[in-house]
């Protein structure tokens, strides 16, 4: 490729850097892409979602129209802009009109890049006045954000650069499995080992990353909590713990050292199934402990990382916050090259949940029901404060209210896919199908865009521009890199075009630039301040770390460095307990159930099932399960297995495989129809962040 | 109160707006925060004989050794009584139950008037009749309970040289354990032909004193104590040792100037008793856990006994403090306690034991299959008992790293698994695939990011890509996770040995 564009992978957090552009060499015209070496998360390196990207840009069933059933049961057919976005007022004023503003709900992505969902919460608030706003990053990175923000006050996923993992000494990886949803992320934590570092994975399974771990801890799924309990009890009771830290840089440690005197090795061991002895190493090696003097030499540096394994859970909050407790106890937060940090699952998850797509959220990572914020973020909207709506349901709430008496009627989805990615999805399904009426905007023809009323057809990531935050949070370009087919609009300005036929209040632009100087005022003085961010800087500084509050200032690689974001800078121990699955097997459904990715699929597979390599390297869905579970079930492999939880059945292919606990087995989430995981997954939600519990369930297995 | 003063809504309160309990060790503790966190209004009321909050006494053991501190075993928070509403009364014993009143009496005259009255009396060690403890223990002899008896230990461990252990069960073990680790000379005496004789088997327990020895613990058993010889000083008759009887010769002096009995306990019934409660080795309790002989009074932990057993484990009491809270707060009204399966692990630096269940089985038993492993040089035995594919007992000593996998197979009779070795050892964690490529077959993938196998490389390099970089650019191998780089680079210089360019 002799040019191209500058800019990032379509999928994952990392966002691993690619450049864009035709084949010139070739002589075929072809968009390709290759990797750029020039920004850091991504280290050079693609995985084969990323290299294979350009080929959604010619996907067969590109949508390139509107689409739009004239009555329920008609067929979806092509029809004009002006038709579609008509049609969608219209229908959007009788709603209001017969149930009030709250009849008209939105449902969001943590793929939208920061302009479009700033744009898309100030639309629900301000074009439809309306509370019923959430996302999907409600099912990514809600626990973790609810525990980063009662610990240090803030939530940023990575409170550091990515390249801190590498000069870690040890790092503790909690329910990630990295080398396959986002593999270039291995070369940090290769350079890490490399330099003589020691890598703990937590996780159920004996995923490709644990396989390249020093240390693997296996608990049973739904033990996470009490497994960081125990270990924090271990450091308590060796004296590995940083007292010094704990009494300068943090409150409330006594209350976690009484409740973690319940969490003794032998009953942790009994709880998780981890042998005391690898409980004990574990703790050793994230302290620096060598055993030949007592406590961690001053330049030992560790991190804790969790990621969706531990959060999916209805205690997903508290699970998090055992391991940050573990971490302030051994006192890391907030030192160089140390920490605790989460890892964001979608591309723009972190800046996704910081601008107002979340339903108790305002712009700038401001709480809805704080006066000040209202105040500032309404004089941005030019409206009055009172006429920002309150919090509103959180997403699986808001997803099985749909079509009830007191629900919304009407559902605009921008960037989501929850017929397939949402739990208990046929329940899902059953509502969406209640509604009056759905819009759905995407590029292909999703599972849930084919249930829509009206389907409008997007740019995506290719072929427009805007800033996404990475998980590191720091603030990257999205770069126009080949013109949109002809008939399709990007986000920003379809929602233009509908807050004008709503008449809604303030300025709307279709301008990702303009959208975007419009969130810098409105974060400004937020905890995502983005107010001193510019593209220009982005592209010159290869990416800015929020917070940025001037164009003079530096933006904030470190946050943690001197202070916490807390009131008193101080960062919050908070006690937690060990609850457990929400399901446990029994003699019915004898089988815990754990769901997740393959590398070869993102997400709902909305668009990696569109990518023929991708499809050939994981074609369908499948269960991993202990060869002593499928001999004694009588389940070849390769053969087509029903699994069954309490709320329905999915059929799948049988992979007997080691790498798993002989009482789980593993789903992955990507395909749709009878195969979903999600027909079977359990929607209890965390009481704090309303995380749904994804990632445990009791299942059956039977051979069809 | 008629129906119509009925206030209105939850909470309903199925044990009644007053709950008192007696006790306040690990089961009374553990059931006041269980209940306080499944029901934030209920009335509670604790007593605890121990003026000092609740604490963990799985972690003496750990506070005898030195590992803990006294002041980071707590339970509660004393400033968590107060903030949660409840009455705590800590430090004073209740003299008595007046179960026609519903109301207990307290030594210092108080009273406290009780819908549901649970008592989690606990256990108090036991002595046995040895003379020389007539008239109490003498000076430099402690029965191993309490925290305030562990203090008192390690206060005579800083002047003992000779420590005697009186109890060879797991109380003792850790015990001797710890103050051999705090540099005295320590010996073990235990009545039974091997040690923790309940819960291992002949072999096992000879393996275990065998490491003792190791450890420098003297381990004497079959070890009849006659009687402690004591010396009379100005403080009073002081132990200066253990006399052991021998059938065919001379009692025997085995020097001592700090005694430990950890000789079992005893379950403390006497305020139920002499309530007129049920009452055999335990306050007899249904699967309610309510006294069989008045329904107002329910009994957890190491004084109730459940069937025909009393357990003297942490984690019983816990389960029962769990099914009781769930029960009288309502929340769930069909929880029961059906008994405990119980799992000992012992606690002690370079000591690593875990057994369960039905150990004493021999491989000649019928219906059972028994699985073992010794090398007692090292310290190591390891035996899981089977019956119809289910664990029904095991002993890992030395080396324990199957524990958690046994534990859990145990505790669920889960079907274990068709490789029978798996449970006694832990298997070696898989080694990256780094593999010769002359074995790897042409399918084995090498670079999994980018979905390459060695044929594709093959493939390559017979177009004509002869270096890395070249077979990089074509196929994307090493472009994901790059931890396959050095796979490639072994099977592109492999190719070219076999065929140079």
């Amino acid at each position: 490729m002799s040019s191209g564009t500058p800019t990032h992978c379509p999928y994952c957090a990392l966002q691993c850097g690619m450049v864009v552009g035709r084949d010139l060499a070739t002589g075929g015209g072809q968009v390709r892409v290759a990797p750029r070496s020039d920004v850091p998360a991504g280290a050079g390196g693609l995985c084969q979602k990323g290299w294979t990207a350009a080929d959604l840009l010619t996907t067969a069933d590109r949508l390139t129209t509107p689409l739009m059933r004239v009555h329920a049961g008609a067929p979806l057919e092509p029809c004009t802009w002006d038709a579609a976005l008509d049609r969608i007022a219209a229908e959007i004023e009788r709603l209001r009109a017969a149930y009030g503003p709250d009849a008209v709900a939105v449902f969001g992505g943590g793929g939208l890049t920061n302009e479009k969902a700033y744009q898309l919460g100030k639309f629900a608030r301000v074009g439809l006045r309306t509370a019923n706003i959430d996302y999907n990053g409600r099912f990514c990175m809600s626990s973790a954000a609810a525990a980063l923000n009662r610990a240090f006050g803030m939530d940023r996923g990575l409170p550091m650069p990515i390249t801190d993992l590498e000069t870690a000494d040890a790092i503790l990886l909690v329910g990630g499995n990295v080398a396959e949803t986002m593999p270039p992320f291995m070369r940090h934590l290769a350079a890490q080992r490399a330099g003589g570092g020691q890598l703990i994975v937590i996780d159920p399974r004996t995923t490709p990353t644990a396989r390249r771990a020093d240390l693997h801890l296996r608990p049973t799924p739904g033990t996470d909590l009490a497994l960081a309990n125990g270990l924090l009890h271990i450091a308590v009771n060796e004296g590995l713990i940083d007292e010094t830290y704990i009494a300068a840089r943090t409150r409330g440690f006594d209350a976690v050292r009484t409740a973690v005197n319940s969490y003794w090795p032998g009953r942790v061991e009994r709880i998780t199934g981890v042998p005391v002895p690898q409980l004990r190493r574990a703790v050793w090696l994230l302290a620096g402990e060598t055993g030949e003097t007592r406590g961690r030499s001053g330049d030992h540096t560790a991190l804790v990382l969790t990621a969706r394994g531990a959060e999916q859970h209805a205690d997903g909050t508290d699970t998090v916050t055992a391991y940050i407790n573990l971490a302030l106890a051994l006192g890391l937060p907030g030192l160089p090259g140390s920490g605790y940090g989460c890892l964001t699952g979608q591309g723009n998850g972190q800046g996704g949940r910081e601008h107002g797509q979340k339903a108790d959220q305002l712009p700038g990572y401001r709480k809805i029901d704080d006066p000040v914020a209202r105040a500032h973020v309404a004089a941005v909207w030019d409206v009055e404060p009172a006429a920002i709506p309150g919090p509103g349901r959180s997403a699986y709430e808001l997803l099985v209210s749909l079509g009830t008496r007191d629900g919304p009627k009407a559902l605009l989805l921008f960037g989501s896919n929850p017929v397939v990615s949402a739990p208990h999805a046929a329940a899902v399904e059953e509502r969406l199908d209640a509604l009056e009426f759905l819009v759905v905007a995407d590029f292909v023809p999703s599972e849930t865009a084919l249930r829509a009323d009206v389907v409008l057809p997007t740019t995506q990531w290719a072929e427009e521009s805007g800033t996404i935050t990475n998980l590191e949070g720091r603030v990257l370009r999205r770069e126009r890199a080949v013109p949109p087919p002809p008939g399709v609009r990007g986000d920003l300005a379809v929602l233009a075009a509908l807050a004008g036929r709503l008449n809604a209040p303030g300025t709307w632009s279709g301008e990702p630039a303009e959208v975007f100087d419009e969130l810098r005022r409105a974060s400004a003085g937020g905890l995502a301040d983005y107010s001193g961010i510019t593209y220009e800087r982005i592209a010159a500084e290869g990416g800015v770390f929020w917070p940025c509050p001037g164009e003079g200032h530096p933006g904030t690689p470190r946050p943690f460095l001197e202070r916490f974001a807390t009131p008193d800078g101080r960062a919050r121990f908070t006690p937690v307990e060990h609850r457990g699955a929400v399901e446990d097997v029994c003699a019915d459904y004898p089988l815990y159930l754990t769901t997740g990715r393959v590398l070869a699929h993102y997400q709902s597979g909305a668009q990696t099932r569109r990518v023929d390599q991708l499809n050939k390297a994981a074609p369908e869905p499948y269960v991993e399960l202990h060869p002593d579970v499928a001999e004694r079930l009588g389940i070849a492999a390769g053969a087509l297995v029903r699994v069954t939880s309490r709320r329905g059945s999915a059929l799948v292919r049988a992979r007997p495989t080691d790498a798993i606990r002989p009482d789980t087995v593993f789903v992955p989430f990507h395909w749709a129809g009878t195969g979903r995981a999600n027909l079977l997954t359990n929607p209890a939600l965390d009481p704090l962040s309303r995380m749904p519990e994804f990632k445990v369930c009791a299942v059956r297995l039977e051979a069809v | 109160m008629s129906e119509h003063d009925a206030p209105a809504g939850p909470p309903a309160w199925p044990g009644g707006r007053r709950i008192v309990v007696v006790g306040n060790g690990m089961a009374g503790s553990r059931f006041v925060t269980e209940m306080r966190a499944r029901d934030p209004g209920v009335s509670i009321t604790v007593f605890g004989q121990e003026a000092r909050r609740p604490y963990n006494r799985v972690l003496l053991s750990n506070v005898l050794a030195g590992t803990a501190q006294p002041h980071q075993i707590g339970l509660v928070d004393p400033s968590w009584y107060a903030e949660h509403a409840i009455d705590a009364r800590l430090g004073v014993a209740v003299t008595k139950i007046d179960r026609a009143a519903e109301v207990v009496v307290a030594e210092d005259g108080t009273t406290a008037p009780y819908d549901t009255l649970v008592l989690a009396t606990g256990s108090a060690p036991l002595v046995p009749p040895i003379p020389g403890t007539e008239d109490g223990l003498p000076r430099g002899t402690v029965a191993f309970r309490t925290l305030d008896d562990c203090a008192d230990i390690i206060e005579a461990a800083h002047s003992a040289r000779h420590a005697v252990v009186i109890g060879g069960g797991l109380l003792g073990i850790e015990a001797a354990r710890g103050l051999a680790g705090r540099g005295l000379c320590v010996t073990v005496l235990h009545l039974a032909g091997h040690l923790m004789e309940r819960q291992l088997d002949a072999e096992a327990g000879k393996v275990l004193a065998r490491t003792l020895t190791g450890l420098g613990i003297r381990v004497r058993l079959a070890a009849r104590v006659a009687a402690l010889r004591t010396r009379g000083g100005p403080d009073g008759e002081r132990v200066v040792g253990v006399e052991l009887a021998h059938d065919e010769r001379p009692a025997e002096l085995v020097p001592a100037d700090l005694v430990v009995m950890a000789c079992g306990v005893r379950p403390a019934v006497g305020l139920a008793r002499a309530a007129g409660l049920a009452v055999e080795r335990g306050i007899v309790v249904d699967e309610a856990l309510r006294s069989v002989s008045d329904p107002a009074i329910r009994a957890i932990g190491e004084c109730a006994q459940y069937g025909d057993v009393v357990y003297g484990l942490v984690a019983p009491a816990w389960e029962q403090a769990a099914v009781l809270a769930d029960l009288l707060s309502g929340h769930r009204p069909a929880a029961r306690y059906t008994g405990s399966r119980q799992i000992t692990r012992l606690k002690a630096a370079s000591l690593e034991l875990a057994t369960m269940g039905e150990t004493h089985h021999g491989s000649h038993d019928e219906d059972v299959e028994v699985v073992q492993f010794a090398d007692a040089a090292r310290g190591t035995y390891k035996k899981v008992v089977i019956r119809d594919d289910r664990l029904i007992g095991a002993i890992l000593l030395g080396e324990t790293s199957t524990a958690g996998t046994l534990t859990q197979l145990y505790d669920r009779a889960a079907p274990l698994p068709a490789d029978r070795l798996a449970l006694l050892f832990a298997g070696a964690p898989a080694a990256p695939a780094a593999g010769s490529p002359v074995l790897m077959p042409d399918g084995a993938q090498v670079c999994t990011c980018n979905n390459v196998t060695k044929g594709q490389i093959r493939a390559c390099w017979e177009d004509g890509a002869t270096t890395v970089e070249e077979v990089t650019a074509r196929t994307r191998a090493t472009t994901g996770c790059g931890t396959c780089a050095d796979a490639v680079a072994g099977i592109v210089g492999w190719l070219a040995e076999q065929s140079p360019p």
